[in-house]
């Protein structure tokens, strides 16, 4: 178990939100959209040109900038698996 | 063209004939409140509109991507019978605190602030079954407001094909209110609608005991209260479509996403040319002997004349480009409704910062390659002023379907039809790309000075919701042209029909008489030559404005008319031409391939790539920017650009090819 910040974390790797640390009207207005402590994080994919990247949150597929995946951490609990299992 | 879709209210009887309803004591039970207003609320593209127009037999606006409806629409709720209640369709909304105008429509009509809208009597909150502890979080809120609410879960067809369930009855007693299951895609079980508002007309009491609410402000709060209910109601959340995300690891990928996204887009282009040009020249041949037949049974007088030469003419050489309009639709609603146009965003995303905006604003963009209007109302979505008023001042530039029938007229007239790599690239299909690129990149350069010019840097992330794909229904497919179709024909009947009239009325004008060799048998009517009349006269005045352009005084006719809207030049053209005795008997192309230049041609296209020609646009800007200062600037400056970029196109290509 570690602690990183989404756009940190690898395509692949499964955890929960640790925090949000943004203006308060910025995490108010994801939390809405399910960026909430505790809430389960999946890393999909990254678009083509590597930003923005493609988290699943609370069930939800959401498309975020990196510049703000880099304020909201996550406790990774299953780390991405090797490249051939991604493929696969 | 203007898509603008008005709110049709027509006159509804006041008195219904409701059915009986039966209350628990095996009495009917009459209404006690005369309902009025219902409204549909729910999050972002959980599908509010789709069952709008199964509930009003209306058609809104639907696609598959969050922020499709951005301002409120009523409609009589006459397909379920119910005519005397107004439904109003509402923008998708998280939460009732408002970060962009579109949520700050739907929260000021649900609390009775909006200024001509009644305040709801009953609301519908629809969520999408498929993710029912996110979609909860909006439940607490609306319950707040107090109304009587029934609780549609939406896309029970999805829930159920992949997996999830749900016990209804346990949701119903967790939230205080009535629940159902719906599809509103499928049109299943809508029936529970009109049952729930003849018991809320009959405040017949549904057994339900109202239930703590979490704290609102919350967000947290809200959620952990949604987990609970949907524990407690043995919930099931559907597998993740195993498909979609397959689909996305291809059109996401890094090298295949922006490559079968360019294909996409190159496919349409000649889709539009290989298939759209011959159902078009097809339709063109038709209407002209439809329109000799016609003339043949008419006296040959000045009415023969208004009605072939006028009127026939012009309206007829818009009205042939009805097939490729309708096959860029087709494509179009294919991408929209089926989740591919948010992928497109995600790709578009790092292309759109560099010039200081966010992928957010490519949806309105994209959906300009339609239509501006609709385009700019959809900006409403992108919660960063800044960028919002960036995304309206270079919307125009996206290449509409309005400027389809003088593209497509002039590239079928002068450049051959050359194939390459065995007939896959067309030199035709390969230019008209090209003019949709100057438009794109003319675009970006205007954003990119807005953002070091005018605007302020602000902090408002760039977040996008992903739909699952789906197919896109044929009913909606088709919907979506007939819509389309009836829009042209209605613009090709009003508007350019009023324009050619004009045209050919100046064109004739001044009449005199003309008496007899003798002057014994009397004396008749005698129009104007082409160079003589009225038009004439303004179109030799402002030639020497538009000749470095390459353009002679007919085609400067063309464009003042254009003004009105971009495909009013090729009616005009076609009446002007359809007028002179030396090209009457010829076609539209072939006629100004005789009077244009090369250089002249290509020149005119540019200058319709860039122009700002179209009163709804305006009319548009003005109202969403509050202020006549933009759309000023906007004209002005795409006025400007426009002509500097046919100048020098027609000086470059007459020296090439000249």
């Amino acid at each position: 178990m570690s602690k990183t910040a989404l756009s940190d974390a690898k395509v692949g790797s499964h955890g929960v939100v640790d925090n949000v640390d943004l203006p308060q009207d910025v995490s108010h207005y994801i939390a809405h959209l399910g960026f909430l402590p505790g809430a389960e994080v999946e890393v999909l994919r990254r678009a083509p040109a590597g930003d923005p990247r493609v988290y699943r949150i609370d069930g939800v597929e959401v498309g975020l900038r990196n510049e703000t995946a880099r304020h909201i951490f996550m406790t990774v609990l299953e780390d991405a698996p090797s490249e051939e299992e991604v493929v696969a | 063209m203007s898509c603008h879709t008005p709110t049709a209210l027509a006159d509804a009887p006041d008195d219904v004939q409701l059915p009986e309803l039966i209350g628990p004591n095996g009495k009917p039970v009459k209404q006690a409140v005369k309902l009025k207003t219902i409204a549909l609320i729910g999050p972002p593209n959980c599908g509010k509109s789709t069952l709008f127009n199964r509930l009003t037999g209306l058609r809104q606006k639907t696609a598959n991507y969050p922020g499709v409806t951005v301002d409120h629409h009523s409609g009589r709720m006459k397909a379920i019978g119910r005519p005397d209640l107004t439904l109003i369709d509402l923008p998708g909304i998280y939460s009732l605190a408002t970060y962009s105008e579109d949520a700050r429509v739907a929260v000021d009509v649900l609390t009775g602030k909006m200024p001509g809208v009644p305040k709801p009597d009953v609301v519908l909150l629809v969520l999408d079954a498929t993710h029912m502890n996110r979609q909860l979080m909006l439940a607490a809120p609306v319950f707040s407001i107090g109304l009587p609410t029934l609780v549609l879960l939406n896309m029970a067809d999805q829930l159920e094909s992949r997996g999830g369930k749900l016990d209804t009855l346990a949701l119903a007693k967790e939230l205080g209110h009535p629940v159902a299951l719906i599809s509103a895609a499928e049109g299943t079980n809508l029936d529970v609608i009109p049952d729930f508002l003849l018991r809320a007309g009959a405040k017949l009491d549904d057994g339900l005991r109202p239930v703590q609410l979490p704290i609102l402000q919350s967000a947290a709060s809200c959620r952990s209260w949604a987990s609970q209910v949907t524990q407690r109601s043995a919930y099931q959340s559907p597998q993740a479509s195993l498909w979609s995300r397959r689909l996305d690891s291809v059109l996401l990928d890094r090298v295949w996403g922006p490559l079968i996204f360019l294909a996409v887009v190159f496919a349409v282009f000649q889709v539009v040319f290989t298939l759209g040009q011959p159902l078009s020249d097809g339709l063109g041949d038709l209407l002209t002997k439809l329109g000799a037949q016609v003339a043949q049974l008419l006296p040959d007088n000045w009415l023969r004349a208004l009605l072939r030469d006028g009127l026939w003419n012009g309206v007829q050489s818009v009205l042939v480009f009805l097939p490729q309009i309708l096959l860029l639709f087709l494509f179009i609603g294919v991408l929209e409704d089926s989740g591919y146009l948010a992928r497109a965003a995600l790709i578009a995303d790092r292309l759109m910062r560099a010039i200081g905006l966010n992928g957010k604003a490519f949806i309105p963009l994209l959906s300009a390659y339609a239509c501006a209007v609709p385009a700019i109302m959809a900006t409403r979505t992108i919660e960063n002023k800044r960028e919002r008023l960036a995304t309206i001042l270079i919307a125009p530039f996206m290449t509409c379907s309005a400027r389809l029938p003088i593209y497509t007229l002039i590239i079928a007239a002068f450049i051959p039809n050359h194939m390459f790599l065995g007939g896959l690239l067309g030199l035709r299909a390969m230019v008209m790309l090209g003019l949709y690129v100057i438009g794109f990149l003319a675009a970006l350069v205007t954003a990119r000075l807005l953002n070091s010019r005018v605007m302020k840097a602000s902090n408002a992330p760039f977040i996008l919701e992903l739909p699952q794909y789906r197919w896109p229904t044929p009913r909606s497919l088709a919907l979506r042209l007939y819509d389309r179709a009836k829009l042209f024909l209605k613009k090709a009947g009003t508007i350019i029909l009023a324009c050619t009239f004009l045209v050919w009325l100046l064109s004739v004008l001044p009449v005199h008489r003309v008496y007899d060799v003798a002057g014994l048998s009397g004396s008749r009517v005698q129009f104007a030559d082409l160079t003589t009349s009225v038009i004439g006269h303004i179109g030799h005045f402002i030639e020497p404005v538009i000749r470095p352009l390459g353009f002679n005084w007919k085609i400067g006719i063309g464009l003042l008319s254009s003004i009105v809207a971009r495909e009013v030049i090729v009616g005009t053209l076609g009446t002007l031409y359809g007028v002179d005795p030396t090209t009457h008997a010829v076609g539209l192309q072939t006629a100004l391939r005789h009077d244009m230049t090369l250089g002249g041609a290509v020149a005119l296209v540019v200058f319709f790539a860039f122009a700002m020609q179209c009163t709804s646009t305006l009319a548009v800007v003005r109202r969403e920017t509050n202020s006549w200062k933009w759309p000023a600037i906007q004209f002005a400056y795409m006025t400007v650009v426009a002509y500097t970029a046919a100048l020098v196109t027609n000086i470059v290509v007459s020296h090439i090819f000249g």
